[in-house]
């Protein structure tokens, strides 16, 4: 296809493999190994985007991540749909489709533009001027709303998936261009484990973005020697290249973030929904060589936003990578050497060169030679001074510089459709700062420089300031060799490669933060992402936003998708003039990670759907499922909750299922139950610390019910622990409160307490656990057991025996959560669903009942058991609920000394009660609060408690309820009333928790 | 100083003559020797509080100190998520305090806060943690707080593009809903309240860290900083992350501990998600700045530290979380992330507060949360400061309080499941 901007030959492009793609609704040719940009560009396309404020047309400035403004929908309308993608990131595919975004009706014509027209109106921080009054902000939000962000999430579920890992190395170096292969090919050659990892498809950075054969490596072209020391680096035994792979975050102790994409280069029909579509590595490197390069600024003019306006860099590699002449009539603007290359570069290509301007007010003899050598007019102490043409630079008008203003009478225009800029080049020290390294500004470079490393660091080349190329690789092959050395890899190839580049300019600047401007109403873009102009920073220090973030803030200067790539340190030299302070005291602000925008569900890894938290079902978890129970969901675990018959719902299941429970026999699976092992010579010690009642004397076959409180003397959980020998206990937890007491323990363990020999271990999934109740379960357990009698007489309540079932080895316990008489049998987890089917084999003729959470909870309730989290909430003592039993006076404990306090120790605390409401039929609903009145509540009413758990007893055949109320233990009988949002509240009389006493007159 | 009025005419006039007429927003101010009250710390709270000792209380000699730039703690840094929906009855106060003040505030500085009550949803993924929200819906409109139940069918109508799938990990069972909840513009928050202050004569003092307290007789007489010594009889130290390294100077030991908090933003986007959503099961919330970034965080960094650095592991945490509730935010892209240092009570309540030292007060310990309780937290403050003597609504918030045990335990809502 027409490609009228394609130079004939050159390029890393391949022109075997012509690709077609859409941009903006319209068919385009390309070919495989373009980039997006360098494709339109082909195309004489430069109009490509609208700006977030303005909505004023946008071209490609850059090459890659730093572009501010070619952002654009890629695959608009598909479930694989992106906003905000870099013309100049994304790799050219057969078919691709990208559309233009944040205009409205068109690309062309964008009503958004109006902004522009009035832009006068709307300088930064406009907003917070107005909107106030009238309808409001919320009215008109809307809008600015509707005018703001760019492109569109997608609609549907992301078809592609994500995956992490993980590896350590000795040397990690970030950036393959030739600094970066310099150090890698140093590490690699010791046998250290290097990972070198480069953002684009291919390294060599700089090298291929000049003119093949300008310079010679080691008596190879450059293009050949990057190939070359690629395959040597691969070829080393434990070290790897990784391509399209941005390292993005440099955290604490060397450890890095990188994502790899995998298939966003492919055509959508080749991508392979079984792989992932990018990795995200985490990587912990001894050493870590960031060779980051270096990053062109814009120069600050009236009309630099102008499309077909760009970096002259960028120029360079569109011409050398892509063999695309970005336009046929260039001039070049620029404070330094660097853009002069671009010229010579562009007219040798076949372009015709209008001018090179330059600002300073000489140049330097061997480039004027040169300039002159190709007949390419040259003006110093030039400026430019605005730009016409709507969606494509067509001239621009430049004059003299005279001091802060433009010498009357010099103003020329010149035609052009390509205007070069250079303002010279920063150092991309965004990893390293958020490394924590330190900056220093270097005048001599213009620009912000690592000065003092605060990790194991280096950083090399461009990225450090160091702009010749033989410099740049005598950096990175020395930072490679120490950084192996560091890692205890001494024997380096000290060969320092050879550059010959007879044409090579040397780096020379003097900064032009902005140039001056001739009319009141022009405008010159520093943030081109959020439109941000320097009089708007002007703006900013006139209102007092002198600082550099309250300037960045008040602006919004560097706050958008490039993160201020391209105009963060333009903006602080034009902030230094402003406030005349030298730049390094004006600073820089905070370089945040990630370096360029990283996909959420690379971030999410794999850990989505399915696998977010994984969920937890016991070993007996098939058998509920089989005969039709329904699960709820407790932490991390699916539990049974009740197991309704056919034709039976939800409650009649759990009357029934409650009855035979305490009229025959029922049976839970408890597998749930957090379980620790806690053994050491000082186990015991430790239990009686961390529990609130006595522990020292509990003897080997005993159990004893325990109450752990947090510092501030408050319930957090509780469970049965059992003494399985003098220095060996079996805890139990609560299921949601397993992994945070075992954390806790341990953090008691390790911390507070490091002289107990103590050891925990979590064997919550050791144990599968059947919990079988009522007055048939001795009958069945005498059936089940094959070496111990069950009779509770000589295996009394709260004692443990192991025994045997079928030759298995269990623990059974003689305990109980429901008042009645009970046994809990462990047994190993892979017999759980044999125990299980053996019991209600053996059951059935006990009138065996499964019954589920649901049904516990009510039993327990009709026992006036508390369960922690559902009965207290982190505000409640021992003493609340009634436990003072469970409080040692002796020793000391985890909470003990809170419980003392004033008014921790108040009588009228909330305390734990039991509320019956007057009408026997209404369960009084979970959650309410208790109020003292019995009318109808108005704000603010006060509250006197609440109620934590409600039933019908199937057992008392009325509702039970419990609660927590002010002074509720010397309450007893009084009437409550219970707010009750449709009308008048519930009268409720307190009583003792234990209904079994108080309402079934259990002893 | 009489700062120039804000409205759509004066921009239209400073349109059209180069916006050359505005003033700076607050005086940079180098600190007098002596001053009737001075606050350590210039973020909202702090900002705040002189506001209202100023306009209020008709302290206007007064100073605001700042060791960076005002706003740039955790003000700068917060996800501006604003609610009232407490369960105990002395934070419902506190915060709805707030909640009052914060809808007039915009007007009443004349900066637009950008105060958007767009709703605050909680959502419940397990039958506790809808019986533990139910109870604090039933709690707040008790005590007069604006708060509502859904059930999921009506949260995925406030929030469409929620996912309501009863078959994922964590279904959403319900919410509750707070509509005068919401999200506003941090630092026009900081700006607006300077501006308003500083009009009233308070001086700003940035650049400057308060490096020692003087106390004598058990009172305080001054403050030692980088830019010299300032005397005063009043001394207010609203220093956020730092709260404990502040009282150090006075002698006080605080019961706090002080966390990393991190949080992100995705690229800006076209309008998506018009409310506000949090999770605690799930452990992330987001929004929808109006610059069109998606707003989010989760939870503190477990470690102890001032680094303002959090652990990236907890990023993806929260983004997996994220991605649980919203499967289509899967595509977009991380943006920029940051932490802050939040100081943390045993109770999750914060403290307001006389000491042991007189004259000198303490505001802190807000923890993840302090954002929504600027105004209200900053007006009674104030009055703390002027009276020595805390308003009802503070009352509740003293120091005493660790000693006593008459714990504010908002924690307490967030109980573990059995
Ligand atoms: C990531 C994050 C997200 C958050 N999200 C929310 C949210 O969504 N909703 C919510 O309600 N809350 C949120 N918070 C909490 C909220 O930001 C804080 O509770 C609140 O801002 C603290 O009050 P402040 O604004 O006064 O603090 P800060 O802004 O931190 O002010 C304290 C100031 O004191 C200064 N200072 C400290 N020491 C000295 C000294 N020695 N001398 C001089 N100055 C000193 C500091 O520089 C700082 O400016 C969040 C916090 C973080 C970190």
């Amino acid at each position: 296809m027409n490609q009228p901007f394609r130079l004939p030959e050159g390029g890393l492009i391949d022109r075997d493999k012509p690709v077609t793609f859409r941009f903006d609704g319209k068919s385009y040719g390309g070919f495989a190994g373009d980039t997006l940009a360098s494709a339109l560009l082909a195309n004489g396309v430069h109009h490509v985007a609208r700006s977030f404020k303005y909505h004023r047309p946008r071209g490609i400035l850059g090459a890659g991540p730093e572009d501010p403004a070619a952002l654009v929908q890629l695959e608009p309308n598909t479930a694989r749909t992106e906003p905000n993608l870099r013309a100049t990131e994304i790799e050219l595919y057969e078919g691709l489709n990208a559309g233009a975004q944040n205009c409205w009706p068109s690309l062309g014509f964008d009503i958004g533009a109006i902004n522009d027209v009035f832009s006068r109106f709307f300088p930064a921080g406009f907003y917070y001027k107005t909107f106030m009054g009238g309808p409001g902000w919320m009215f008109f939000e809307r809008f600015i709303r509707a005018s703001a962000g760019l492109g569109v999430a997608p609609g549907e579920i992301d078809p592609d998936h994500y995956e992490h890992t993980n590896r350590h190395c000795d040397v990690l170096i970030i950036g393959a261009g030739p600094a970066g292969l310099a150090a890698a090919r140093a590490a690699a050659s010791t046998g250290a484990r290097v990972i070198l990892a480069e953002q684009t498809a291919h390294p060599g950075g700089q090298l291929l973005d000049e003119a093949a054969g300008q310079t010679t490596i080691d008596g190879m072209s450059a293009r050949d020697w990057v190939k070359a020391v690629r395959e040597e680096i691969e070829a080393a035994p434990e070290a790897m290249v990784l391509t399209r792979t941005n390292g993005f975050g440099y955290y604490n102790d060397n450890w890095f973030a990188l994502c790899q994409q995998l298939q966003d280069h492919l055509p959508l029909a080749e991508r392979d929904a079984n792989k992932p579509r990018q990795r995200l590595w985490h990587v912990r490197a001894r050493h870590i060589i960031l060779a980051t390069g270096a990053i062109e600024r814009p120069l600050v003019f009236a009309g630099n936003d102008r499309p077909g306006v760009m970096l002259a860099g960028a120029v360079r590699h569109y011409l050398h990578r892509h063999a695309v002449l970005p336009g046929r009539r260039a001039a070049i603007l620029a404070n330094n050497n660097s853009a002069w290359q671009t010229a010579f570069d562009l007219k040798t290509a076949g372009a015709e060169m209008a001018a090179i301007l330059d600002t300073r007010p000489d140049a330097p003899q061997v480039l004027r030679d040169r300039a002159e050598a190709l007949g390419i007019p040259v003006k110093t102490g030039a400026a430019v001074t605005g730009t016409l043409g709507r969606r494509r630079i067509k001239a621009a008008r430049t004059g003299d510089i005279e001091g802060d203003r433009i010498a009357i009478g010099s103003a020329e225009m010149i035609g052009c459709d390509l205007l070069a800029v250079s303002g010279g080049w920063s150092p991309n020290v965004a990893l390293f700062s958020q490394s924590r390294g330190q900056l220093r500004y270097d005048d001599d470079i213009a620009g912000f420089r690592p000065a003092r490393s605060w990790q194991e660091e280096a950083t090399v080349g461009a990225a450090n300031g160091t702009f010749d190329l033989a410099a740049c690789l005598a950096e990175g092959a020395a930072a490679g060799a120490n950084a192996a050395r560091v890692a205890g890899f001494d024997d380096a190839s000290q060969s320092v490669p050879r550059v010959s580049a007879p044409h090579a300019i040397d780096y020379d600047i003097t900064p032009a933060w902005r140039l001056p401007m001739e009319r009141k109403t022009d405008r010159a873009f520093v943030d081109m992402h959020n439109d941000v102009t320097s009089k708007d920073l002007d703006l900013a220090v006139r209102e007092g936003y002198r600082s550099v973030e309250h300037a960045k803030r008040y602006t919004t200067l560097g706050m958008g998708t490039d993160q201020g790539k391209t105009s963060s340190v333009n903006g602080f030299g034009i902030l230094s003039e402003i406030l005349d302070t030298p730049i390094p005291e004006i600073g820089v602000t905070t370089y945040r990670p990630p370096f360029k925008p990283v996909t959420f569900g690379a971030v999410a890894g794999q850990h989505v759907g399915a696998n977010f938290h994984p969920r937890r079902t016991t070993p007996m978890h098939e058998a509920h499922v089989e005969v039709g129970a329904t699960f709820e969901i407790v932490g991390d675990w699916l539990r049974a909750r009740v197991y309704p018959r056919a034709g039976e719902d939800f409650d009649a299941a759990l009357q029934r299922e409650c009855k035979a429970a305490r009229t025959q026999l029922g049976m839970l699976d408890a597998s749930t139950l957090g379980k620790i092992d806690i053994r050491g010579k000082n186990a015991r010690e430790f239990l009686n610390r961390i529990y609130s009642n006595a522990w020292l004397k509990l003897p080997p076959g005993r159990c004893r019910y325990g109450l752990m409180l947090n510092e501030d003397g408050m319930v957090f959980d509780d469970g049965v622990t059992a003494c399985l020998s003098d220095d060996h206990f079996h805890m139990t937890t609560t299921t949601g409160g397993a992994a945070g007491v075992l954390n806790w323990l341990e953090d008691y363990a390790q911390t507070e307490w490091p002289d107990l020999e103590v050891y925990l271990t979590s064997v919550t999934e050791q144990w599968a656990v059947a919990s079988l109740c009522g007055p048939n379960s001795t009958a069945l357990m005498a059936e089940l057991l094959d070496d111990l009698d069950p009779d509770p007489e000589s295996f009394p309540f709260m004692s443990w025996r192991p025994a045997h079932i079928a030759g298995i080895p269990v623990r059974v316990f003689r305990i109980s959560f429901t008042g009645e008489l009970s046994y809990e049998i462990n047994i190993p987890a892979r017999y759980g669903r044999w125990l299980w089917d053996r019991c209600m084999a053996l059951g059935e003729k006990h009138g065996i009942t499964p019954y589920g959470t649901e049904g516990m909870h009510l039993l327990r309730a009709e026992a006036g058991f508390v369960i922690v989290g559902q009965d207290t909430d982190g505000t409640v003592t021992p003493i609340d609920l009634g436990m003072d039993w469970a409080v040692k006076k002796t020793a000391d404990f985890v909470g003990a000394r809170s419980l003392t306090r004033p008014d921790t120790a108040r009588t009228d605390r909330r305390q734990f009660v039991g509320l019956l409401s007057e009408d026997p039929t209404i369960v009084l609903p979970e959650g309410s609060q208790i109020i003292a009145t019995p009318h109808e509540t108005e704000p603010r009413t006060p509250m006197i408690g609440y109620v934590t758990s409600s039933y019908m007893s199937p057992n008392f055949s009325r509702s039970i309820a419990l609660g927590l109320v002010e002074g509720g233990h010397t309450r007893m009988g009084e009437p409550v009333y219970v707010a009750n949002k449709n009308g008048t509240p519930h009268r409720a009389s307190i009583s003792p928790v234990n209904f079994l006493k108080e309402l079934g007159g259990a002893s | 100083m009489t700062a120039k009025r804000y409205s759509l005419l004066s921009l239209f006039r400073e349109g059209l003559n180069g916006h050359k007429g505005w003033q700076p927003a607050w005086r940079a101010a180098e600190p007098k020797r002596r001053y009737d009250a001075v606050i350590i710390g210039g973020g909202g709270h702090g900002c705040a509080t002189a506001y209202y000792l100023a306009k209020e209380h008709g302290l206007t000699n007064i100073a605001v100190i700042e060791k960076g730039w005002i706003g740039g703690g955790n003000a700068g840094r917060n996800t501006t998520i604003i609610r009232s929906n407490y369960l105990y009855d002395e934070s419902a106060a506190i915060y709805d305090h707030a909640m009052q003040l914060w809808k007039g505030l915009g007007r009443e500085l004349n900066f637009n806060i950008m105060m958007s009550h767009r709703g605050v949803l909680n959502l419940a993924h397990d039958d506790n943690e809808m019986r533990q929200l139910k109870r604090r819906v039933e709690a707040n409109q008790l005590n007069g707080v604006d708060a509502e139940w859904l059930d999921a069918k009506q949260v995925k109508e406030y929030c469409p593009i929620i996912s309501i799938s009863p078959d994922v990990r964590y279904p959403v069972l319900g919410a509750t809903l707070q509509r005068s909840g919401g999200v506003n513009r941090h630092d026009a928050v900081v700006w607006g309240y300077a501006r308003a202050a500083s009009a009233l004569g308070v001086d700003f003092i940035e650049k400057c860290e308060v490096t020692g307290i003087e106390i004598e007789n058990g009172k305080v007489t001054g403050v030692r900083t980088t830019k010299g010594d300032i005397k005063t009889g009043k001394l207010a130290s609203v220093t956020a992350g730092h709260s404990s390294v502040t009282a150090k100077m006075a002698g006080i030991r605080l019961p706090i501990e002080s966390h990393p908090l991190q949080a992100l933003v995705s690229e800006p986007l076209k309008p998506i998600h018009n409310c506000v959503v949090m999770s605690n099961a799930v452990h992330a919330y987001c929004s929808q700045s109006d610059k069109g970034e998606l707003v989010i965080g989760a939870g503190i960094d477990p470690h102890i530290s001032y680094t303002q650095r959090g652990a990236f592991s907890i990023l993806e945490e929260e983004i997996a979380a994220l991605l649980e509730l919203f499967p289509i935010f899967s595509r977009l892209r991380l943006m920029r992330h940051w932490g802050g240092i939040v100081d943390v009570c045993p109770d999750a309540s914060a403290i307001i507060s006389k000491t042991p030292v007189a004259g000198f007060y303490i505001n802190g310990g807000w923890g993840t949360g302090g954002w929504k309780a600027t105004p209200g937290s900053g007006h009674v403050f104030a009055d703390l400061i002027a009276n020595d003597k805390p308003n009802d609504i503070a009352a509740p918030f003293t120091l005493e309080r660790f000693e006593t045990g008459k714990l504010v335990a908002e924690h307490g809502a967030a109980a573990v499941a059995h």
